[in-house]
């Protein structure tokens, strides 16, 4: 059985590598906010009150172009509700805990966080401690998201556009499944997923978003029943 | 009145983060469901990638001789390979700067 602290360093361990992405997303994301004439403290406040990468930009973005709170609000909503199927996974491992060490661990519930910490709870689902590992990931990746978007806002574009780094984000989210490339089934439902937000791409809000894993989840239940 | 929505697009999103986590109970997931939860990772990111990759920053597609197209296919090969994300992420940027740059 390990201990807390070191669960907490292998979740830190496990997520260090997609640091190389994010932190040249949040400099970008942080500069872009100056850029299109936001404060820094206004820049600065979506990192850490909606602490959501994408959505922060796209919630800037709306705002800037006269877009109305209402739909700034709303595909930030859209765009994050990815979160709800997180949840859905992770709930299984976090059930044991307090109502409060639930609320605070669900602040640091992102993307790369999510990804390696429900593949050590995939490993070791009786560990004891093993949603340390979540905040092990998730805080490191909510330090280095709050000190790059710092970054951004006050060097601003160290990082030359020319680079195009925001091409990392996708490449951190293919290093996150290649794990499943060997599952025929998976690849099938990754195709499914990944072609459908092509394709749905320019619908209102965003919703591609949501719209995509959930048929990529209806065609995984429709080949699970075909595999019985 | 942006302050006010920068609130309530933050509660929003930690809604999205706590509901699930604070309302279900184990006797909810069905075995069938379970499986199918398994699936979220397959689902969700091809989501965020394909486009990724696929499209310009106006949602039109890009060309088959498009570097991202290019960085994304040997960030695949490598990862599939190597299975390590560091490899994977710096091969698949590398590549895509060598066409930028070089080619």
């Amino acid at each position: 059985m390990r201990s807390k602290y070191e669960i907490f360093k292998i979740g830190i361990k496990d997520v260090a590598p997609h640091l190389l992405s994010v932190f040249p997303f949040g400099i970008i994301f942080g500069a872009i906010g100056i850029e299109l004439g936001f404060s820094p403290l206004f820049t600065y406040a979506t990192s850490l009150i909606i602490f959501g990468g994408a959505s922060q930009i796209v919630f800037l973005q709306l705002l800037s172009g006269g877009a109305s709170s209402l739909i700034a609000i709303t595909s930030v909503g859209v765009i994050n509700s990815r979160h709800f199927l997180y949840g859905a996974v992770l709930s299984e491992y976090l059930q044991k805990l307090s109502l409060i060490k639930k609320l605070l661990i669900s602040y640091f519930i992102v993307d790369q966080g999510f990804a390696v910490s429900n593949q050590y709870f995939k490993k070791n689902p009786t560990e004891e401690f093993n949603h340390y590992h979540l905040i092990g990931s998730g805080i490191i990746l909510w330090f280095i998201w709050q000190v790059s978007t710092i970054m951004g806002i006050y060097l601003g574009s160290i990082v030359p556009e020319e680079l195009g780094l925001k091409f990392a984000i996708p490449l951190t989210f293919i290093a996150i499944i290649v794990n499943e490339l060997r599952k025929f089934d998976h690849v099938l439902v990754m195709l499914i997923s990944g072609l459908a937000a092509t394709f749905f791409y320019n619908a209102p809000f965003k919703t591609y978003i949501i719209i995509s894993p959930l048929i990529g989840l209806f065609a995984a239940m429709i080949i699970n029943k075909l595999k019985k | 009145m942006t302050w006010t929505s920068i609130f309530i697009a933050g509660i929003l999103t930690y809604f999205t983060r706590m509901s699930m986590v604070t309302l279900i109970r184990k006797e909810m997931i069905s075995d069938n469901l379970r499986k199918i939860l398994n699936y979220v990772p397959s689902v969700v990111f091809p989501s965020i990638i394909f486009p990724g990759v696929l499209l310009d920053d106006f949602g039109a597609f890009v060309t088959i001789s498009d570097p991202k197209i290019f960085g994304a296919i040997t960030a695949l090969v490598i990862g599939f390979f190597t299975r390590n994300v560091i490899l994977t992420i710096v091969s698949g940027l590398s590549s895509y700067w060598i066409v930028i740059f070089i080619f």
